[in-house]
């Protein structure tokens, strides 16, 4: 990597990093102009060569913004840096969270050795067979929702036909959550990711914890008609019911929200790079898996995890002191120009490790089911429904905002 | 080639299975541990054990080459 003599100057004082145009300095978090790319108003930081920088969140704070892949390998693997949500201190980056009483997020904002018993407890239900023997029951929802739409007819909106429910019905199968219960913890989960008010995210939060909570009431009565599954494991093995119920919110929310988003935003990127796509239809299953790995690391949708440093740490010629912020935007460090050639190119042949899903003792638990279920969606829509496009103009396909997991609203199609 | 696991640290993310499944497999608990027959398929061409050691998130897994005692 090439540095500046003026690079070399900033290096001592790590200045917040500043847009070459306006000198404005740079903000965490921007939306997209594009659903798959990162805000162009990143792109100082990659310019600037420099892989760790400082930037600046909505109350004019700043924090230290990493983009690059070998730096937040290091760092997301160091546990000087702490994912505890609880601490006083765990930076927000929306307004909307700034006066949300701070509580305890299990799992994913614990740190060890704390969270290493909960994972430990939890990974028996997340393992590459437990996955695989997952596949035919999600081929036949996949096959199933497809017929639905195609029996209703085109166009139609591919996030609310098919997008969320494959997910959503994969992991009520999965925890032993009642499906027919997904209008109301998909609608909270909207609130509790993306508000937009502070008193969404409490409420939310309040309705999802009474919902699980009842749900485990009624599973610990012996009620009848209520699907089996992990969540009733996970009953016998946490004897700390706020645990408990905390666990299964952050496995329902994670488990639909996140794999929806890929479905829905994959299949926009695919149908934007025809040449890609037409590679992605002659793929076999190996060639499905290497391009489902593509679309983690070109779309990113977990871009931005964020830790609280707990002692100084050194790292890229900079010190990132305790106390202070870090967050790792996974868009740029997916597309760091040092790692990975033509970055921004899409290449479904493409066969590079990314770190769209973490890396260190927080990475994914539900990664490998997330991996089935796109590689069954993708591959199960563009080869069932070979004339599928938009129905509408791409720049008018609604995306979320920049302060939450990144997506579709709707992906209107037709075939 | 000589692979060690260390288990302790291991929190069952399944890379190293997912990357190289002769190799390395998973035990009831999530764990990752050595697969059957991984001898063999570590020795053949390709077999990508060090993209597995190096895709574990908490660097669970050693390689050390016998014969060059890296």
């Amino acid at each position: 990597m090439t540095e500046s003599p003026v690079t070399e100057t900033f290096e001592t004082e790590t200045p917040v990093a500043r847009s070459p145009l306006s000198g404005s300095p740079v903000v965490f978090p921007q939306d997209r102009a594009c659903p798959y790319a990162p805000p162009p108003g990143y792109e100082p930081l990659r310019a600037s060569g420099r892989p760790v920088s400082r930037v600046e969140i909505y109350d004019g704070s700043e924090v230290w913004m990493v983009s690059g892949l070998a730096e937040a390998r290091a760092l997301l693997a160091d546990q000087r840096l702490s994912s505890d949500r609880s601490r006083p201190e765990f930076p927000v980056f929306q307004r909307r969270l700034e006066k949300v009483e701070r509580r305890r997020v299990e799992l994913l904002g614990v740190d060890d050795p704390e969270h290493n018993v909960q994972r430990r407890k939890l990974i028996p239900g997340f393992t590459l067979k437990r996955t695989a023997a997952l596949r035919p029951a999600i081929q036949e929802t996949v096959d199933r929702l497809l017929d639905e739409m195609v029996e209703r007819g085109a166009p139609a909106d591919l996030v609310s036909a098919f997008a969320l429910p494959v997910p959503s019905m994969v992991i009520c199968a999965l925890l032993g959550v009642p499906y027919a219960d997904h209008d109301f913890f998909e609608e909270q989960s909207r609130k509790l990711l993306r508000g937009p008010e502070q008193e969404d995210v409490e409420t939310a939060r309040d309705a999802l914890d009474a919902y699980i909570g009842d749900l485990v009431e009624r599973k610990q009565a012996g009620a009848q008609g209520l699907p089996v599954g992990l969540l009733d494991d996970m009953i016998d093995v946490f004897e700390d019911r706020e645990e408990l119920v905390n666990l299964a919110e952050i496995l329902l929310i994670a488990g639909h929200e996140t794999t929806a988003n890929m479905i829905a935003l994959g299949t926009f990127t695919l149908l934007e790079h025809p040449e890609q796509l037409a590679r992605f239809r002659a793929a076999d299953d190996a060639g499905v898996v290497a391009a489902c790995e593509e679309l983690l690391r070109y779309l990113s949708i977990a871009d931005g995890m964020a830790r609280l440093a707990t002692e100084d740490i050194e790292i890229a010629g900079v010190t990132i002191r305790a106390g202070e912020t870090v967050v790792l935007a996974t868009s740029l460090i997916n597309r760091d120009p040092a790692t990975f050639e033509a970055p921004d190119a899409l290449d479904v042949e493409r066969r590079e490790r990314h770190l769209a899903f973490g890396f260190g003792i927080h990475q994914c638990l539900g990664q490998n089911l997330a991996r089935a279920e796109m590689e069954i969606a993708l591959g199960t829509l563009f080869r069932r429904l070979p004339g599928l496009r938009l129905a509408v103009p791409a720049a008018e396909v609604p995306h979320k905002p920049g302060d939450t997991i990144q997506g579709l609203f709707e992906l209107p199609v037709t075939w | 080639m000589d692979i060690g696991i260390n288990k302790d640290v291991c929190i069952g993310a399944g890379q190293c299975a997912l990357l190289a499944p002769r190799v390395f497999t998973q035990d009831d608990e999530g764990l990752s541990e050595l697969a059957e027959d991984w001898e063999q398929a570590a020795a053949g061409p390709g077999a990508p054990v060090r993209e597995a050691a190096r895709a574990c998130p908490v660097g669970a897994i050693s390689v050390t080459d016998v014969r060059s005692a890296s």
